[in-house]
């Protein structure tokens, strides 16, 4: 098994966390990873992305073109992403602020409006979270009991007590995706 | 118990640093690199190994504490980032020239000037052949991996220190800003001024005692003749490397009718490239430089005689390629395939590449 | 009386240290830099600290003084000195650890390293030899030439407006929170030499206390760039560096 995934958004949205958080969770059950963020200037609320790769295999190259599943956060990165997920793949996004909606057919689509839900919620903070579980309900790559040591290890201790706040942010997402026909 | 964590490969660094025993870092703040030492003023050494971390004014004086805490016989490192290590290269020339240890960590950046923060290869000649004035060579060894990154900072002091010669550790942000799993080593503590002495002889200054003549840290020679001497047993040092300390992973290259010679992230990129050419049914082999000098001449020649091609594949106009068709002297054909300015190439656009380069036409 | 009779030990006036060693020195007659020499090597002998001080010499005139004084050495490149003295300083902190430079070197070259060495508190002795011209190098203009003054860079005088001022560097390390001992001092008449002594054994009794940089000046001559003799070099000195650069301690806490 080997899952190539791009998470794309604007700075602050938690792209890179989230990324680290799914990252971890490879890492607790034991799959080689890698997490590659865009860096620099653009982190500064500008776009921001990052690479993930799980694999049972050692991973190659970090750096890719075209993946197996890309998340898609705004408008810009929709612009930038839709035509590199490959064949068959998936791409999960957020509805907010989407104007042109992904129009491939060869690649399955969700939507997520995690933005919206994170306000329902009163809890802004936690949209990555849904993001992920929406993520996790569509590709089961790794275990919730892994997310969850993988929180854990990505989060520093004091903020351990936000865990049961992200795992019902995570188990919200698995609930709210939609497959787009 | 394996102690496996997941960091960024600058922070791999750091943390590598303190394990294997650093006695101190100097180090002025440059992107993509920053996080070595953020983490090192995190873990706070001073309080644990006794390790000196130090925020310099530049680049110019941290490598010049370097060459004062290496001329004192200490583990002593500094990293920047290109732009950085260019005004570097005056300190590494003393230090080469002082014939002393250290470790230069650069995560290399685009250029020319100051360029871009995202990641290239572009800095492979200033490493490899020198970079400031003189006939002298640094050691230089390209990580391809976090796990790399941590492994190659004592790989890199025992070197330095077994030839009394500045060491580099060229990355580049790739590497650097990447996470991976890693294991790191047990801490090791930190030499004391005996050991130094009985393990790598009594040339430091540490204070003229009554039973030796004082010590002197200098690279300034006015005789020509005593200069020229000099200069030998230098170039002998590079011989014996050259001899000695070539290291190389090759990747499919038994049946490898066509090579690519990459190194660091470039080379992790290739690997990709090679599953792909492979399940096309082309038979390519990489051939990964982990020391860039010495550089590995005769396995790229060997190598040469059984490929049909090679292309030497780097995130610069090409650098490498100089060397690699050196090691080749013209037994096959030998092309460059690059990107650069922060751009990085897709495995592939690699393998297009090689296809059109010896493939096609 | 021969000669045996008159070396006995009880008839000795005056002996060289032995810190200082034999080597001849390579300077030229009258010039400043064998009298500091001297100085450091006798306050090094006095205070017992030969087997721990480690010095750093510059690129300048005193560039071989490692060859003079006989202690651990670490040459450092035009103007790092403060760097490498840093280096040396924090990874060893119970040696002793001074600078050698002059005035390119420590006020125009390595102005930042002086600075910054300075303010942060290095525990480190600063030795500063400023005589307004570049010796080595043949007599062309330093930072601390005077306005009027010739050199070979600016051979009709030094003309502010076109080559800058002359630069108080002493008085900008004195403002800084790290230094605790600033002076500036000569060694144009016995009674100025003893003087100079004596600010240089404070100055390393304050590393030995930890008491952050001590900075010491001293006004010299330089003859041969001056062009005159050294007699008239002196004179020349007092007449037109000491206004400029007056003697004294510029900060003492």
């Amino acid at each position: 098994m080997t899952e190539e995934i791009i998470i794309a958004g604007f700075g602050g949205q938690g792209v890179l966390s989230m990324g680290k958080i799914l990252a971890y969770s490879g890492v607790m059950q034991d799959l080689e990873v890698s997490w590659m963020p865009s860096y620099g200037p653009e982190m500064r609320g500008g776009t921001a992305n990052v690479t993930v790769i799980l694999s049972d295999d050692k991973i190659s190259s970090p750096v890719l073109h075209e993946y197996d599943t890309a998340i898609i956060l705004n408008q810009q990165s929709m612009d930038k992403f839709e035509s590199h997920v490959k064949p068959g793949g998936i791409l999960i996004y957020d509805g907010n602020g989407i104007t042109h909606h992904p129009t491939r057919k060869d690649i399955t689509i969700y939507r997520i409006d995690a933005t919206e839900e994170a306000a329902r919620m009163r809890s802004a903070k936690t949209f990555n979270m849904i993001v992920l579980g929406g993520y996790l309900k569509v590709n089961p790559v790794v275990k919730m009991e892994n997310v969850i040591k993988g929180l854990k290890k990505s989060l520093p201790e004091r903020h351990h007590h936000l865990i049961p706040m992200n795992e019902k942010a995570i188990n919200r997402g698995m609930e709210i995706i939609n497959k787009v026909e | 118990m394996r102690e496996l964590k997941l960091m960024k490969g600058n922070e791999a660094i750091a943390e590598a640093a303190i394990r294997c025993g650093t006695d101190g870092y100097f180090g002025y703040p440059i992107t993509p690199q920053s996080e070595v030492m953020e983490t090192l003023m995190a873990e706070q050494p001073w309080k644990t190994t006794g390790m000196v971390v130090l925020q310099a004014e530049s680049e110019i004086a941290s490598i010049n504490m370097v060459y004062g805490g290496a001329g004192c016989g200490k583990k002593v490192m500094t990293s920047s980032s290109s732009p950085g290590i260019s005004l570097m290269q005056e300190g590494l020339t003393y230090i080469a020239g002082a014939e002393l240890p250290c470790v230069v960590v650069n995560v290399v950046r685009g250029g020319p000037g100051l360029g871009t923060i995202q990641p290239a290869q572009s800095d492979y000649f200033q490493a490899v052949k020198g970079g400031g004035h003189g006939d002298y060579k640094l050691i230089t060894l390209a990580p391809a991996s976090v796990q790399e990154m941590a492994d190659f900072v004592e790989l890199a002091f025992d070197l330095a220190f077994k030839y009394r010669n500045p060491a580099m550790i060229l990355s580049d942000g790739v590497i650097g800003q990447m996470m991976e799993k890693v294991e790191l080593k047990p801490q090791k503590p930190r030499m004391t001024e005996e050991e130094i002495i009985e393990k790598y002889g009594d040339w430091a200054t540490t204070g003229k005692t009554r039973n030796r003549n004082r010590n002197i840290i200098t690279s300034v020679e006015l005789s020509s003749e005593n200069m020229e001497n000099f200069n030998h047993k230098l170039q002998a040092k590079y011989k014996k490397m050259q001899e000695e300390e070539v290291r190389y992973e090759s990747i499919n290259c038994d049946d490898a009718e066509y090579l690519l010679v990459a190194y660091g992230s470039s080379a992790r990129i290739c690997q990709k490239t090679v599953e792909l050419a492979r399940a096309q049914g082309i038979k390519v082999g990489l051939l990964r430089p982990i020391t860039l000098f010495p550089f590995p001449e005769k396995p790229i020649h060997e190598l040469a005689k059984q490929t049909k091609g090679i292309l030497s594949v780097e995130m610069s106009a090409g650098q490498m390629v100089e060397d690699v068709k050196l090691s080749v002297n013209g037994i096959t054909p030998v092309e460059h395939y690059g990107r650069f300015g922060g751009i990085i190439p897709s495995p592939a656009e690699v393998l297009e590449a090689l296809k059109s380069n010896f493939l096609e036409g | 009386m021969d000669i045996k009779e008159i070396i006995k030990e009880e008839n000795i006036v005056y002996k060289k240290t032995s810190v200082l060693t034999d080597k001849v020195m390579h300077y030229c007659p009258g010039c400043t830099h064998g009298v500091v020499h001297k100085l450091v090597a006798e306050v090094i002998e006095e205070m017992g600290l030969q087997e721990k001080t480690i010095g750093v010499s510059p690129v300048g005139c005193s560039v071989f003084l490692y060859d003079y004084i006989d202690i651990d050495w670490q040459e450092a490149a035009h103007g790092r000195a403060p760097a490498l003295a840093t280096g040396i300083k924090r990874l060893m902190p119970d040696k002793v650890v001074f600078t050698y430079q002059g005035d390119g070197d420590l006020a125009a070259i390595g102005t930042a390293e002086t600075i910054h060495a300075c303010n942060r508190d290095e525990n480190i002795v600063v030795i500063f030899i400023n005589n307004g011209i570049y010796g080595m190098t043949g007599g062309q203009m330093a930072p601390t030439t005077l306005p009027g003054m010739k050199a070979s860079t600016c051979p009709f005088g030094r003309e502010p407006g076109q080559d800058g001022h002359p630069l108080k560097i002493t008085e900008i390390v004195a403002q800084l929170p790290g230094t605790t001992f600033v002076t500036r001092q000569a060694c144009h008449t016995p009674a100025a030499v003893r003087k100079t002594k004596k600010v240089l054994k404070k100055a390393f009794e304050n590393q030995i206390n930890k008491r952050g940089t001590s900075f010491v000046e001293v006004v010299a001559t330089c003859n041969s760039g001056w062009k005159m003799s050294p007699v008239k070099a002196n004179e020349w000195m007092e007449e037109n560096m000491f206004p400029f650069y007056p003697l004294g301690d510029i900060k003492d806490i």
